[in-house]
């Protein structure tokens, strides 16, 4: 029988998907049965997914053009 | 610098040109991968500034070091992991910043942390403003221990593979797999607390 433990230990194979099919079954099995193990793959994939989503700034222009002016210094000294 | 033509070159194509001296081709390559390593270095970092920095040093260091580019892994694992080595230690600089400890043994045992169990609304992010969300997004992924937090930035918001990470934070497979188990994990336990549905508050301990 799988304990709590062990889904735990594969939990993150589970989430991403890169299980074989067999142990796959076992884990399903017991989130099926466990409502404790069931409701941590649920919480922590939508984590996943809202971390995912989340956005960053983008370059601003001004730290853009510092570094290619930087680059281009350090180029030409490369010459 | 960048020049719209380059615009389809093969990466590697791109990389053997900026190697014998071809300035457009490295311009291309910053243009290519800016965003990406801004982006990464403001996750792991948590600060605008250091973020800033970062970007910077990254593709100067790069610049300097492309001799030193091996072609069997890809330009972009390779700038990942020269960015996350500055972010990480301007982190260790900060002196405000308690959690670093980068040559502190993790204990990869058992003890994966799980306290709080309660059920989440479907979307729960949806019931927060948008900046209310990326603060709580911020405060919970600001708690991690730095290599935990790069562990998760780089598998889980940039989505490289397991063995990509691994690459680009010098650690085995295994050790990535761990500290990602346990970032996931202690996010989960941090959002609970926002993102639980209402009167579901059974606690439970395994
Ligand atoms: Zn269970």
């Amino acid at each position: 029988m799988l304990t709590c433990k062990d889904f735990l230990r594969e939990l993150s194979d589970y989430l991403d998907e890169s299980l074989d099919k067999e142990i796959r079954a076992k884990l399903e099995k017991h989130i099926a049965e466990c409502p404790n193990c069931w409701v941590i793959a649920d919480t922590t994939r939508k984590t996943i997914k809202i971390y995912k989503g989340m956005d960053a700034y983008p370059v601003p222009v001004d730290v853009q053009s510092r570094l290619m002016a930087a680059l281009e210094k350090k180029m030409a000294a490369k010459k | 610098m960048t020049v719209s033509s380059q615009a389809n070159v093969e990466e590697s194509t791109l990389v053997a040109q900026a190697r014998d001296g071809n300035t457009r081709a490295f311009g291309e390559l910053v243009r290519r991968y800016e965003g990406k390593i801004f982006r990464l270095a403001q996750h792991i970092t948590q600060n605008r500034e250091d973020a800033e920095d970062v970007l910077q040093e990254t593709f100067m260091k790069a610049y300097e070091h492309l001799d030193q580019f091996q072609g069997n892994s890809k330009f972009y694992t390779w700038i990942v992991r020269i960015a996350v080595n500055q972010a990480l230690m301007k982190l260790r600089r900060r002196k405000t910043d308690k959690s670093v400890s980068l040559d502190e043994t993790i204990d990869t045992g058992e003890d994966t942390i799980v306290r709080e169990i309660a059920a989440w609304d479907e979307n729960p992010e949806q019931k927060f403003s948008r900046e209310e969300l990326g603060g709580v997004l911020d405060t919970a992924i600001q708690s991690l221990e730095p290599l935990y937090r790069s562990v998760f930035v780089l598998r889980d918001m940039e989505e490289l593979s397991t063995e990509e990470t691994a690459e680009a934070l010098n650690l085995s497979v295994p050790a990535v797999k761990s500290r990602l188990l346990r970032a996931r994990l202690q996010l989960r336990e941090k959002l609970t607390r926002y993102f639980k549905r209402k009167g579901d508050d059974a606690f439970a301990y395994l």
